[in-house]
């Protein structure tokens, strides 16, 4: 059965249309990523799936896990394994990460019927993945993405899906703003996450991610739509050629 | 101020002590003076400039007695002191002074520190030397109430090179009784040059009673200077608390406050800080946490005499229920004053559609070589932080408290004397349902020159 399960899913923000019929269907276990210009919807596909209500959802359905994702609040999909990677993770100047991720972590696990984690046990958790993510100890007593690189922000998000452990990861241009080295380091951590129950869908702009984490699946938005699927092969294809030849292609498609 | 004098002044402060008895010539004077000033101008209206926003009548129609010098039961006092987390403490039961609750402390060799009257008898002509010399009896009805009216407060003198190891706490005590009672407690803290100290007064009452706190607070400050400044209000939130602070701070001083206003029914803070040293640097941040029908109106002035003058301002509001917060934020630039780097920011939370705040920031610049800036921000919690917080399995409403939390902790965290920031940060979350290991107690090295 597909973890996920997107028909004809139209969406806008105020008065205007972004998604105009998207159709993907992502098994556990699969690495998909979706390509496309800036404006081409794919960022807003992420947010939608994620439950941004800036966003309303015109028609169409998603399916997870066998739920309808739509009835869901945006809280209720992360406690059922859905974690979006922000493109401009937020600042919040007075909490620590520390704090901020140990409420995320229970919230889940209080969810899921599962004892909440003390300070002790939390520790434990937080330091094998921040070693996975080449991240200080300081930044746990660090408020939330304040004073942040761009690379840094990046890390923390990769590194509270490693925390989060979810089922469907949603990578937003986790690309965008980083150096060759922490996009080394950030693949490094979503690779990590790779297993059969969890499937990763990758946001990207450009193919030189994909370099490092391999995609079993790339498909190219055009103005909110996928006009074209395949492997990895298409993504360097793209890199070699731009978009323009695939939106020709789906314009004497259509 | 041309306002006409208050027929009900008479007998509005009726019991409280007469300023004659057996003070000195030059202080009877003083209070002479400052009350003929008061009788003069009166309560100021809502049609001056200054008092716009804030309806002091409710003040002017109450007759208010004055208070007991003691108190029954001290558990009150118990809740605010600062105990071993304080090297000295003063502590003012309605104004008086009480020896028997206060804590005199091994302070340095030659630090002058108790009670403002008894200073009075024991350092004249040091007193006489600072005492209203800063607050403006004419500037300000309630400075001229207070200085008429005076009978005591704290007194700190910190001769050149002192050290204070610890927090010195002022604590100021309204019983609350039957019928409303009034209060003038005044404050003077004299350092001469290189002087450290951290220095937090505290106005706190059990809830419930009707008073009325109308406190001046002057600081002289030397050059060279490191003093760290917190005011709590922690009134009863069905009090009146009306309160001056006038600063003056020598060439390298560097002065830091914080004010929090957490009680009252309506506050009213005046903050003047002249920079009158070359070099000085002052740092004014405020956080108000309003509910109810509370009022509370801050106006700050950081007054560049001088050139070469840091200044720094963070004022956060967070509003609930029918409250109204007032913030304006002058910011004077004299012409010698060049090279000025003054910023200040304003930023309130309105977590009710009843809730109302007015920002103004005031700039008037003299001088042509000077940064200035300001911003000024007022809406609900941030909704792209909401999501943030609920893309993580945080609730909706859950996420609404931790971010007003975190607003507010944004300024409690710059606060450097532990029992100030974690009583602040114990009430905010008491009000949001939050665990106290919440409580963020280092986020690193907080540079706010570096903002």
């Amino acid at each position: 059965m597909a973890l996920l399960e997107i028909k004809n899913l139209e969406a806008g923000i105020k008065d205007r249309q972004i998604l105009k019929g998207v159709n993907l269907t992502i098994k556990a276990g699969e690495v998909h990523a979706i390509m496309g210009k800036n404006g081409s919807g794919k960022s807003t596909l992420a947010n939608v799936i994620a439950g941004r209500e800036t966003y309303e959802v015109i028609s169409g359905s998603i399916t997870y896990d066998g739920k309808d994702l739509l009835d869901l609040s945006a809280e209720e999909r992360a406690r059922e394994g859905v974690f979006l990677a922000f493109q401009y993770p937020v600042e919040i100047p007075g909490v620590s990460t520390s704090y901020f991720l140990k409420a995320a972590v229970n919230a889940v696990r209080k969810h899921k019927g599962e004892p909440e984690l003390d300070a002790m046990q939390f520790l434990k958790l937080v330091r094998e993945k921040m070693a996975l993510l080449k991240m200080d100890q300081s930044f746990m007593n660090r408020a939330v993405n304040e004073g942040f690189s761009g690379g840094e922000k990046k890390r923390n998000e990769i590194f509270q899906m490693a925390v989060c452990d979810p089922r469907l990861a949603l990578m937003d241009e986790t690309d965008s703003g980083l150096d060759i080295d922490a996009l080394k380091t950030v693949s490094h951590g979503a690779n990590s996450l790779r297993s059969p129950d969890r499937a990763i869908l990758v946001v990207t702009h450009y193919q030189r991610m994909l370099n490092y984490i391999k995609p079993d699946y790339v498909h190219v938005m055009i103005d909110g739509r996928i006009v074209k699927t395949g492997g990895p092969e298409l993504a360097l294809e793209l890199e070699e050629r731009g978009y323009d030849w695939v939106e020709k292609e789906s314009a004497a498609a259509v | 101020m041309t306002q006409l004098a208050q027929p009900t002044f008479r007998t509005q402060f009726h019991s409280l002590a007469s300023p004659t008895g057996d003070a000195p010539t030059w202080l009877a004077t003083l209070r002479q003076r400052a009350l003929d000033q008061f009788k003069a101008v009166g309560f100021p209206t809502k049609k001056l400039e200054d008092w716009r926003f804030t309806d002091v009548s409710p003040i002017a129609k109450t007759t208010f007695l004055a208070g007991e010098t003691g108190i029954g039961d001290t558990s009150i006092v118990r809740e605010y002191s600062f105990g071993d987390d304080a090297v000295a403490e003063l502590v003012f039961v309605n104004g008086h002074f009480s020896a028997q609750l206060s804590k005199l402390g091994k302070l340095p060799r030659g630090v002058k520190f108790g009670s403002l009257k008894q200073a009075f008898e024991l350092d004249p002509a040091l007193v006489q030397s600072a005492l209203a010399q800063h607050a403006d009896i004419e500037k300000n009805p309630f400075v001229a109430l207070n200085t008429g009216l005076m009978q005591d407060g704290a007194f700190m003198f910190l001769p050149r090179g002192t050290t204070v190891d610890g927090v010195v706490h002022f604590l100021f005590i309204a019983t609350g009784e039957a019928e409303p009672t009034a209060s003038q407690p005044r404050t003077l803290v004299i350092a001469e040059d290189n002087v450290e100290a951290s220095i937090v007064e505290t106005y706190a009452a059990a809830n419930g009673s009707i008073y009325f706190t109308n406190a001046v607070s002057e600081f002289v400050l030397g050059n060279d200077c490191r003093i760290d400044h917190n005011k709590l209000n922690q009134e009863s939130t069905l009090a009146y608390h009306v309160a001056t602070m006038q600063v003056s701070l020598g060439a390298k001083t560097t002065f830091v406050s914080h004010s929090t206003t957490l009680g009252g029914k309506l506050t009213r803070n005046d903050f003047n800080c002249t920079m009158a040293g070359e070099g000085a640097y002052a740092t004014l941040n405020g956080l108000v946490v309003l509910g109810g029908s509370q009022h509370c109106d801050n106006h700050t002035l950081l007054d560049h005499a001088v050139p070469n003058c840091p200044s720094h301002e963070v004022y956060k509001h967070v509003l609930d229920g029918k409250s109204t917060g007032v913030f304006k934020g002058k910011i004077l630039v004299r012409q010698p004053a060049q090279k000025t780097d003054s910023k200040q920011s304003s930023k309130s939370l309105l977590l009710s559609d009843d809730a109302t705040m007015h920002s103004q920031p005031a700039l008037e610049i003299y001088a042509d070589d000077v940064k200035c800036t300001h911003g000024s921000t007022i809406g609900p919690v941030d909704e792209d932080m909401i999501f943030y917080a609920r893309s993580r399995g945080i609730g909706a409403d859950a996420a609404r408290h931790l971010l007003t939390y975190a607003f507010a902790a944004d300024v409690t965290r710059r606060i450097k004397v532990a029992p100030v920031r974690e009583r602040i940060e114990k009430f905010m979350a008491d009000q949001h349902g939050l665990p106290q290991d919440i409580a963020i107690t280092n986020l690193g090295d907080f540079d706010e020159a570096a903002r």
